[in-house]
Parts: C-alpha cells; structure tokens; sequence
C-alpha cells in the first residue's frame, strides 16, 4: 500500500497492550487502592500519546 | 434535592448558559474574510489552528452524553463500560497516519464532507449516496442523545417539562444558523474549561468524602470489577471488550461530525498535533467513568431523594445524583452547565456535519447540479434546522430507548462506509459496485444482529468451531463487508473495470 511508513511501527505498542487483556484483567497489583486493570488502562492514555508523539517529531524532522 | 428546585444551581446554570449563548451569535464576526460559501459556514474556513481544532474536536467527540453513559454504564454492569478507555487510546495513533490524507486531498479538492471524497475517488454517485444516507441516518439519533443529555441535567436541577429543551433548542438552531462552525467552535472553549475544572473537582474531592479509592472498589461487586475471564469454549467479556474498542475507534472518525472538525483545521499539521494533544480529553473520560463507582460507593442509588430521578432516568442518572450529593449547589450549577453546554457543540457540529451531507451529496447531485455556492450555502442552513427539529421531536414523542438504540445501530451503520472511505484514501482498487454490495451487507448482518438481541446489546456471541466468540457487531459487520468487498472487486475488476475517472491525483494526499 502507498504511503505506509517503517517509523508507524512505532504506534503498534498501544494496541498490543490494550489487547492483551489477559495480561491486565486482574487486581493486583493495585495503585492507590485502584485495581490493576483499571490504573493500567489509564496509565496507557499517556504512554499511548507518547508513542504518537514520538512518530510525529520523527516525520516533522525527516 | 431531585423533586424541588435547585435555586443557586439553576441560577448558576442559566448565566453560564446565557453566557454561551451570546458567544455563539457574537462568533458569526469572528474571523471572518473568506469568499462566503459553504466552506466558510460549515468549516469556518477551514481556518483554525491548533488550540481552537483541540478545544473543537473534543468538544464535538467527547459529548455530553459519552459523560453520562460511559460513567452510567460502568455504574450499571462495571468493566465493561471502561472499554471507553482502550477504544480513547486507539483512536490517535490512527488519526496520525491516516486522516492527515483525507485533510490533504479535502483541501485540494474543496471537499466538505466523506462523500465528496468518495463521488470524487471512485465516480460513483451511488457509492457517495450511500456514504452521505449513512452518515445523516448515523447522526440523526446522536443529535437526539445530546438533547436527552440536556434533559437529564435539567430534571435534576428540578426543571420539568418540554419548554426548557425547547429553549435550548431554539438557541442551539440560532446561534448555528447565523455562525456556522464558529459557534461550536468558541463555545467548545468555554465547555472544555468547565468539564476540565468538573473533573478535577470531582477526582480531588468525591474520592476523599468516600474515603479513597480503596472503600470506592470495595462497593463494586465482585463479577463487575474485572471481565468474565476466558474458558475453554468461550473467549469471555475480554473478546467483546476488545472489539467494543477497535469498533468505536474505527466507527469515530467516519462519523460526519469529527470529519467536519478535521477538515475544519488549516492545515494537515494542525490535524498530526492534535493526535497527540487531544488524549488529554481521554484522560478526563477514564476518570468520568470511575465516577460511576462512586456513585455506587456513594449509594445514592437506595437515597430516597434520588429514587424520581433513577426512576425517570435510569442509570444515566448516577452522575448527576453523585454530583447533587458530593458537590454545595453553586458548583453543581457549573458541572451540569459543563454538560448541557457538552451538549451543544456536538449538537451544533452534527447538524451541520449532515446539512453538508445533504446539500453537498444529495441536493446538489440529485436536484440541482449548478447551484451558485449562496444557494448552497442557503440549503445548508435550512438543512442544519431541518436536522435539528427531526431530533428534537424524535426526542418529544418518542420513548428515550429508542434515541438510544438507534445511536448504537448508528455505529455499526457508520463503520460500512470504512472500506470505501478509509482504504479509498489509498486505492481504488475496489471496485465501486464491490463496495455497495458489501456496505449493504455489512448494514443488514449489523442490523439483524442488534435485532437479534432485542436492540438492547450490540455485542453478539459468534459461534466458531465450537468456539464461542463475544464480538460488537460493528466489527463483524465490517468483517463481512470488507470480504465481500474485496472477493467481488477480484472478480469485477477482470470483468468491467471502474468506468469512472479519479478526480485526485496521488499528490493531492500528500
């Protein structure tokens, strides 16, 4: 397909961990008295973001 | 509480709704200077940059009613409804490598909505017909939620009766039919700063009433704080989670709403930037989910003060209770203004976002083929209130459960325009009568599996080789129709190639 790029690889990493729901549909460990799988998901919000922006400056610069 | 009226709350409400109302008519002068013409209306322009497009596209996706459902659903049955979350996280990678093409080739080309794109890539007025039916029938009832939205914040202050909805629509057709784009857009800011400071207040000082996060779990019950696991014959919730968020992601962005925001920025930079900024809503969205725990944690449920309002609303109303319990009256003044004036923006942005359906892809193609742009832009207008009244008697006469299934057979209608709209960014190797056949397909499995369960679950367990299989039916809709699509393009495209011409060129979408 036209216009796919090596550096998109970079946004994989979101999918794979929100996927991967075995690996975070538990309890423990909790953080502040929330469930894993809830500070899980929500930390990925940001990490996710980061990803994008990572590819984004990437393009900007080449 | 519930029954009698909340004056400080309601006085608190109806300046800071005054309030947007007057930005709205005042932001018709706001950086005007373009050729008047449908574009200048219905995209501003295409003239904002990147804080106004941020302040735009959440307001216009992360509705009013996304606040009072996703927290209403986690209220109700618990995990499930964080599907919020990972379907939030999914949508901005593919906003990054995808839809700064569509900005690309929408600009080159004067295109205003999906099916322009379409009609112009594959020639096809069929095809672009079935594109804009599908994007006005999927918005209909989504207009209709946000003024359910609006009911329900305003049945907790005390307010009954239709005339205050009548109110708000009165002003929310005005303001859209004098400023376009730009009111949505101004208001956009002010709604975003009031559900920001909503939020905060409420993740600082709910958690620390109910004594932290801890005893707010201890009140979810068991089989709602994690999905069913997996087993040996059933993939469990985890499937039909999974796909409840690859399904939403990709449905999002073929909604006319966020295409109208999208193409409403100036340039395609502007559209990369926020993929990475606009997350920040998502984080405010996964903490108004959690709001449905503290609800629970709150047990306004069994309080008889709330009893009317669960009664009238059901779980939407969790949200709103736990505000009216947790919050003095002026604050909860501010947070249900945060929400109907969520309300709003959405609401403007979609009745323009279908007007442009309608004039662009079925007036001017059907009706009146050389239409000067002022009578364009004149049907548009008269579309945007035609849209708007559709919706609103939708919500005076008929019973709320119906908005609310067609809003979720809306997503599943949306997400068949994908293969013609999102895979055409980068070939016209399907075939145009491929892409019909395959949309029809995946809108009448999709449609029959809804009504399978009654229009009251949009997940159906697929049974595979003994394998039994949870899955949104978006997603195994769009399966069919992208099989179908493709095996029938294989087989047309030896037999009678595409007659039509491509209006792009490959440099358009650069």
């Amino acid at each position: 397909m036209a216009g796919f790029r090596l550096v998109h690889l970079l946004l994989l990493p979101p999918y794979i961990a929100m996927l991967w729901i075995g690996f975070y549909n538990v309890s423990a460990p909790a953080l502040f008295g929330m469930p894993f799988f809830y500070w899980y998901q929500l930390l990925w919000i940001p990490l996710g973001a980061l990803c994008v922006l990572i590819v984004y400056r990437i393009e900007e610069r080449g | 509480m519930a029954g009698p009226m909340n004056v400080t709350a309601l006085v608190v409400f109806v300046v800071l709704f005054g309030f947007v109302t007057l930005l709205g008519f005042m932001a018709a002068r706001w950086r005007q200077g373009g050729a008047p013409g449908l574009a200048e209306w219905s995209l501003g322009g295409r003239r904002f940059g990147t804080l106004i497009t941020w302040f735009l596209l959440g307001g216009d996706l992360y509705t009013a009613y996304t606040f009072i459902a996703v927290p209403a659903l986690v209220f109700g049955q618990g995990a499930i409804g964080f599907y919020a979350v990972p379907y939030t996280i999914f949508v901005y990678p593919l906003l990054l490598a995808v839809f700064p093409k569509l900005w690309s080739v929408a600009h080159a080309k004067g295109y205003v909505t999906a099916a322009d794109f379409v009609r112009g890539r594959f020639g096809s007025p069929a095809l672009a017909l079935a594109v804009a039916v599908t994007g006005i029938a999927a918005t209909m009832p989504y207009i209709a939620l946000q003024l359910v939205g609006i009911e329900v914040v305003l049945g907790s202050l005390g307010v009954h009766g239709h005339w205050p909805l009548l109110v708000a629509f009165v002003i929310l057709a005005g303001f859209t039919y004098m400023s376009g784009l730009r009111a949505p857009a101004i208001i956009a800011l002010v709604k975003d700063v009031l559900i920001y400071i909503t939020v905060i207040a409420a993740i600082i000082v709910i958690p620390r009433e109910l004594g932290g996060y801890a005893k707010i779990f201890a009140h979810v019950p068991a089989q709602n704080l994690l999905l069913a696991p997996p087993s040996a014959h059933n993939l469990g919730a985890g499937a039909g989670y999974a796909t409840l968020a690859i399904g939403s992601a990709l449905a999002l962005f073929l909604y006319p709403h966020a295409i109208t925001g999208l193409l409403s920025s100036s340039s395609r930079h502007v559209v990369r930037r926020n993929a990475v900024i606009l997350p920040a809503y998502s984080l405010a969205l996964g903490f108004i989910g959690l709001l449905g725990y503290m609800a629970l944690a709150a047990g306004v449920k069994a309080m008889p003060a709330y009893a009317s309002g669960f009664a009238r609303f059901g779980p939407n109303y969790a949200v709103p209770a736990l505000f009216l319990q947790s919050f003095p009256s002026w604050f909860v003044g501010v947070a249900f203004a945060a929400i109907a004036i969520g309300a709003l923006v959405p609401a403007a942005v979609m009745s323009i976002a279908s007007a442009n359906l309608f004039t662009r892809n079925i007036y001017r193609e059907y009706f009146d083929r050389d239409c000067s742009p002022a009578r364009e832009l004149q049907v548009a207008k008269f579309a945007s209130l035609a849209v708007k009244l559709g919706a609103l008697l939708f919500v005076l006469y008929l019973p709320q459960t119906y908005a609310i299934q067609l809003q979720l057979l809306g997503g599943i209608w949306i997400i068949q325009t994908l293969p013609a709209v999102l895979l055409g960014l980068y070939t016209r190797w399907l075939h145009p009568l491929a892409l019909l056949c395959g949309w029809t397909a995946g809108l009448a499995a999709g449609t029959a599996m809804v009504a399978a369960k009654g229009f009251a679950s949009s997940i159906f367990a697929l049974k595979i080789a003994g394998l039994t299989i949870p899955c949104y039916d978006a997603v195994s809709a769009l399966v069919l129709n992208l099989a179908i699509a493709v095996a029938l393009s294989a087989l047309l495209n030896i037999v009678a190639r595409n007659p039509h011409a491509d209006a792009t060129a490959a440099s358009d979408y650069a």
